[in-house]
């Protein structure tokens, strides 16, 4: 029978089927960070039960940490907390943690790629829903909740239930200056932020081809806005080159018999999915969100739809709501829509690559006044290697902020916030209410209309620049 | 998790309907480290009052009621989010027993993997042990999970259907981590074969 990509990594993790149960499939990586795993913890303690296999987890801590001042103890008595916990935790359970002050510190699913800890084929798990990243690799990765954190563990399996298989095809060229954030938006638009539910989408098609790994990491990222469980990408070339030599990626011999296996998974010629999507990449604009859901986007010389555009009661009211909300009015125009903030960073867009773009960008400019731009990267390898090439510096001429690294104001857990009304840019994944600040209205968008955006006060088309 | 025994305990009665997830734990516990403790934040809102004593208007604040283990409720009790935090505060507090028309799914799921059986009864049924609750505070029932039957004193006792996997589990204290590991051979099988294919995986 011919498989898709889904089946194959699916079925050579099953490790039992039970009737009346679900299955149980094997989990080769177990990603962490310090706000879903204490609990799991503390539960492992208090049954007896050990961590299986140490070697299988990678730790860090993103989610709390502050940005700036990294030097001064933490303010929030409870991050600081979950930070000492998590360190007390790993400690006690032999596990590899990048602590606030290691060099291989930053968000978990920035760090991860880097130092080549997952591969293709694998089945990859980490308390947070973003975790679908990794399957730019071509490995299974999605997000669990912390008693199946502490399930993972203690077992090192997960009982599953089989999803459906989902094709989105995107054929031909991207045109300059719209990005794999761009296709992201653009599909979720199309399909839905419940277009997915229930089903792994793999990404194929000549764009998707064409996308660095950095790009396909921050499509895959956000699978988990359009519904699905995971985001897939068939492994190549780019693949491998990616990971060869890095820390964790086979060396040797072993390299030959991972490479014959990554090179079997791939979906085989002919393999019937349950959903095929379709999109031309030479119309995909860039693209800016709108309202309260990653599905309310529009491109950019698009303007802000009114209510009764649609034909849905349950859309239509979610656009009132989330017009009133945003304190948008219908056919404004996205470029006449002044903002406040400006933020690039995230595992969504907090690669170099991110950075590079939005520098190229920003270069002989100045942040527009009473703007605030900030640029966290994701992780300090990301940090130096940008300041390597001399980007730090073109953020700070321009009047940005160059920050140390951490999730920030993508969910706006560690202080850096947006206040009531507040109105930002952010190359981040989620514009629910509230998730930057208290009241504070999200426009997601990539690195470059950003940067764009950073200099003109206002969001504009990159590509007339 | 402690097995699930045949016990006689004070009835508890909360004549509240659609009890959210968020009046069972109030957001502001949520980021607690700790998986124990949330007993003591269970129902905060409506527990206490602004200055943080004891709100003595609330059901579960009357003496009698202290050392209940079962929880008598209206219609859908657990709705809202799905945080796991609703019943590690409801079985951290010394609940063990539910008795109610309808729970939210998620919420009456992670009942079972924390010890908690969430009985459904008829309405007419939950009218009858409210009613004799409210005649007798402090009255206790019988809960024999095994032969599936309530008892109570003025003879309000039913029986009620429950999956007899989740019934097995509650009785012999089996979690889901438990559930797995009954499978523990063919996980260390699967183990010694993937050591053999991924050997990189390993190192
Ligand atoms: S950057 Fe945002 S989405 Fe990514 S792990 Fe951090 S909080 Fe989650």
């Amino acid at each position: 029978m011919k498989k898709t990509m889904y089946e194959k990594i699916w079925d050579s993790h099953l490790v039992i089927e039970v009737p009346g149960q679900a299955p149980l499939i094997y989990v080769d990586r177990h990603l962490m960070h310090e706000v879903t795993s204490p609990q799991a913890f503390e539960g492992l303690r208090l049954s007896g039960r050990k961590v299986r296999n140490p070697h299988s987890i990678l730790a860090t801590m993103d989610h709390c940490v502050p940005t700036k001042d990294r030097d001064l103890p933490i303010a929030d008595p409870i991050a600081r907390k979950q930070i000492e916990v998590m360190a007390e935790n790993c400690r006690e359970n032999g596990l590899n943690l990048y602590d606030m002050k290691n060099p291989n510190n930053g968000v978990i699913h920035v760090v991860v790629p880097e130092h080549g800890f997952v591969h293709p084929g694998m089945v990859v798990v980490c308390g947070d829903s973003h975790t679908a990243t990794h399957g730019a690799f071509g490995a299974l990765a999605f997000g669990i909740g912390t008693s199946e954190v502490e399930h993972v563990m203690a077992t090192q399996t997960l009982p599953q239930k089989k999803s459906k298989t989902m094709l989105v095809q995107v054929n031909g060229k991207l045109s300059r200056y719209s990005s794999a954030k761009d296709i992201a938006l653009a599909i979720i638009g199309k399909i839905g932020t419940a277009g997915g539910t229930g089903h792994v989408i793999e990404y194929a098609g000549e764009a998707i081809k064409d996308l660095t790994m950095e790009g396909r990491m921050t499509l895959c990222n956000m699978a988990i806005e359009a519904g699905a469980r995971a985001g897939l990408i068939a492994p190549d070339e780019k693949t491998y080159e990616y990971l060869k030599g890095r820390e964790f990626a086979p060396k040797g011999a072993s390299w030959d018999q991972a490479m014959a296996y990554w090179q079997s998974l791939p979906s085989d010629e002919g393999a019937v999915f349950d959903t095929v999507i379709t999109l031309n990449a030479e119309e995909i604009e860039p693209q800016v969100s709108w309202g309260t859901s990653p599905e309310q986007v529009i491109g950019v010389n698009g303007t802000v739809p009114s209510p009764d555009s649609f034909d849905n009661e349950g859309k239509r009211k979610a656009c009132e709501s989330a017009l009133a909300y945003m304190g948008l009015t219908p056919d404004t125009k996205i470029t006449d829509i002044p903002i406040d903030l400006v933020f690039i960073g995230s595992c969504t867009n907090g690669r170099i690559e991110d950075f590079r773009i939005a520098a190229e960008v920003t270069k002989g400019t100045k942040v527009a006044p009473g703007v605030k731009a900030i640029a966290v990267p994701g992780s300090y390898h990301v940090k130096h290697q940008a300041e390597a090439e001399g980007l730090d510096k073109i953020f700070l001429d321009a009047g940005w902020e160059w920050r140390d690294p951490g999730c920030s104001m993508c969910l706006a857990m560690n202080g850096d916030e947006l206040t009531k009304g507040q109105r930002s840019a952010s190359t981040s994944n989620r514009n629910f209410e509230g998730r930057q600040g208290k009241g504070g209205r999200t426009h997601l968008v990539s690195p470059a209309m950003a940067a764009a955006a950073a200099a003109a006060g206002h969001f504009v088309d990159i590509r007339k620049l | 998790m402690e097995p699930y025994k045949k016990h006689e305990s004070i009835a508890a009665l909360m004549n509240r309907s659609n009890v959210d997830t968020d009046q069972i734990i109030p957001k502001q516990f949520l980021k607690k480290v700790e998986r124990s403790g949330f007993g003591a934040h269970l129902f905060h809102d409506w527990r206490f009052n602004d200055d943080g004593s004891d709100n003595p208007d609330f059901e579960l604040n009357k003496p009698v009621f202290k050392d209940a283990k079962i929880l008598v409720v209206g219609d859908n009790f657990g709705c809202g989010s799905s945080r796991e935090h609703a019943p590690w505060a409801i079985a951290d507090y010394g609940f063990n027993t539910i008795i109610s028309t309808s729970y939210a799914d998620i919420f009456y799921n992670n009942c079972f993997k924390n010890g908690i059986l969430p009985i459904v009864v008829s309405a007419e049924q939950l009218d009858k042990l409210m009613a004799e609750i409210n005649a007798n505070e402090g009255v206790k029932f019988v809960v024999d999970l095994e032969n599936k039957q309530v008892t109570t004193p003025a003879g309000n006792g039913f029986s009620f259907e429950i999956d007899p996997f989740r019934q097995g589990n509650l009785l012999s204290g089996l979690d889901d981590i438990g559930l797995t590991l009954i499978h523990e051979d063919k996980i260390t099988a699967y183990e010694q074969q993937h050591k053999q294919t991924y050997p990189w995986l390993w190192v």
